[in-house]
């Protein structure tokens, strides 16, 4: 399982270094979500500094649905799963390759984005450790959440708004325990992340759990 | 080269009897029978929704069998069963390989996960005639022919028990044509079983051992074919 997922993380990072859709088309995006909605806002600085974490988070999520949509797509090429299935791709490899990808990418972006939040929204953390950690365990939780239901959504009509109206929901979660650790991370009180690091840290271990069980079963039935 | 004889004892590598494949709700097989023993070539005829690539689908387990019996290798194909995993080669018309990549990368891939060499993985492109930049090239900017020479490329480094090829010579110019026959028999010589679709009598019939021809979703005719025999005698 985790050389079959070594060879897919590999595989779709080289697609992406080949065709740069997540530097020329996710990045920008994010950005224009967080500018965009920072205008909306207004100028007054305090207003933005608070509202810094909710509109990163923002847009890490709704690029994460364009990363996902891009990994799936990948796999929806004629022939290519019949391929992948006779080659004997384990599914827990290919479905934990497929979510790191993913999370790699979504690390990058986040890096980048993170110097724009500071820079222009004034986001400083007290505690940067606290803010690691909690975009490490979101970022994984998008990353397995967005490839189970990507693969879910993979063989249905309509696919490009099927999988947002599905994954929003479900992420819910991950957006607001993120956006609230690294709103703690400003000011603390620290002892209020523990709670909210354990819900990221949940969710990413019972999706990851799940995404190992039934990915083949549900590539099968897509 | 010379064809191996089926093994006398050994069950063939594929046996179907009066197999009903449903896709979706449509019955693409409707009861179909059919052996290929090991080392044998087996070729099969048909007009266009004949059930040809939908033989092919069933017995590499991408289609459930709903009666009738159908053994692959050794594997019942009832419930859910599949024939064992790596052991069934199938060249579709799209070479299932990933565009955006290059024929080395994605044979990079294959023998990652077939657990092969990668050493080989140059020697298989040559072979197939992909080499230099072409073989570092995005296989979405090569011509169709250079695909299915990748997507052959690919088979050969896994070296399936079983060949399943759908219309092989399908976008290849004469030399990739011989390239196909060369490879089938290479393949049958070296113990595979290969099953191979075509629209062309005379090619399949000079490639093959057997010739069935297909119709409804069933096996209609069987005929011998003249690969090893050097004369033209199909029945």
């Amino acid at each position: 399982m985790w050389r079959d997922a070594a060879a897919v993380l590999r595989r779709d990072l080289a697609i992406e270094a080949k065709s740069r859709v997540g530097l020329w088309q996710v990045l920008p995006f994010a950005i224009f979500v967080v500018v965009l909605f920072a205008f909306a806002l207004g100028p007054s600085r305090s207003i933005l500094q608070q509202a810094a974490p909710g509109l990163f988070w923002l847009g890490v999520l709704l690029s994460s649905i364009l990363l996902v949509l891009r990994s799936a797509g990948i796999e929806a090429a004629p022939g290519l799963a019949d391929a992948q299935r006779l080659l004997g791709v384990d599914p827990a490899g290919l479905f934990l390759g497929k979510a790191a990808a993913i999370a790699v990418q979504l690390v990058v972006l986040e890096v980048i984005l993170t110097g724009g939040v500071i820079a222009l929204l004034g986001y400083r953390a007290s505690c940067p450790g606290l803010a690691v950690a909690a975009a490490l365990l979101a970022t994984w939780g998008l990353a397995v959440v967005g490839t189970l239901y990507g693969a879910l959504s993979g063989g249905a009509r309509g696919r490009e708004t099927l999988l947002p109206m599905l994954v929003v929901p479900v992420l819910a979660p991950v957006l607001l325990a993120a956006v609230k650790s690294w709103q703690a991370a400003v000011s603390g009180p620290w002892s209020s992340s523990t709670t909210w690091l354990v819900v990221l840290g949940a969710f990413a271990v019972i999706y990851s759990a799940v995404g190992v069980m039934v990915f083949g079963q549900l590539r099968e039935t897509m | 080269m010379a064809a191996l004889p089926p093994p006398l004892e050994a069950a063939p590598a594929v046996v179907l009897r009066d197999v009903v494949a449903l896709a979706g709700r449509f019955p693409v097989l409707a009861g179909a029978s059919c052996t290929v023993a090991d080392g044998e070539v087996v070729a099969v005829l048909g007009g266009n929704g004949a059930g040809k690539t939908s033989l092919l689908r069933t017995i590499a387990g991408l289609v459930p069998v709903v009666a009738g019996q159908a053994e692959v290798l050794g594997v019942a194909l009832r419930d859910g069963a599949a024939p064992p995993l790596g052991s069934v080669g199938l060249l579709g018309h799209h070479p299932g390989l990933f565009e955006e990549l290059s024929a080395k990368a994605n044979l990079a891939f294959v023998a990652r996960i077939a657990r092969v060499d990668r050493r080989e993985v140059d020697a298989v492109l040559a072979r197939v005639g992909l080499e230099g930049r072409v073989a570092d090239t995005a296989l979405e900017t090569l011509s169709a022919g250079q695909r299915r020479r990748a997507g052959l490329a690919a088979l050969l480094l896994r070296r399936p028990r079983l060949w399943l090829l759908d219309e092989p010579h399908a976008s290849f110019d004469a030399a990739g044509r011989r390239l196909v026959d060369g490879l089938v028999a290479e393949a049958a010589g070296a113990g595979a079983a290969v099953l191979l679709t075509s629209h062309d009598a005379a090619e399949a019939a000079s490639l093959a051992d057997v010739v069935l021809t297909m119709r409804g979703g069933q096996v209609v005719e069987r005929a011998l074919g003249t690969r090893g025999r050097g004369g033209s005698d199909v029945a």
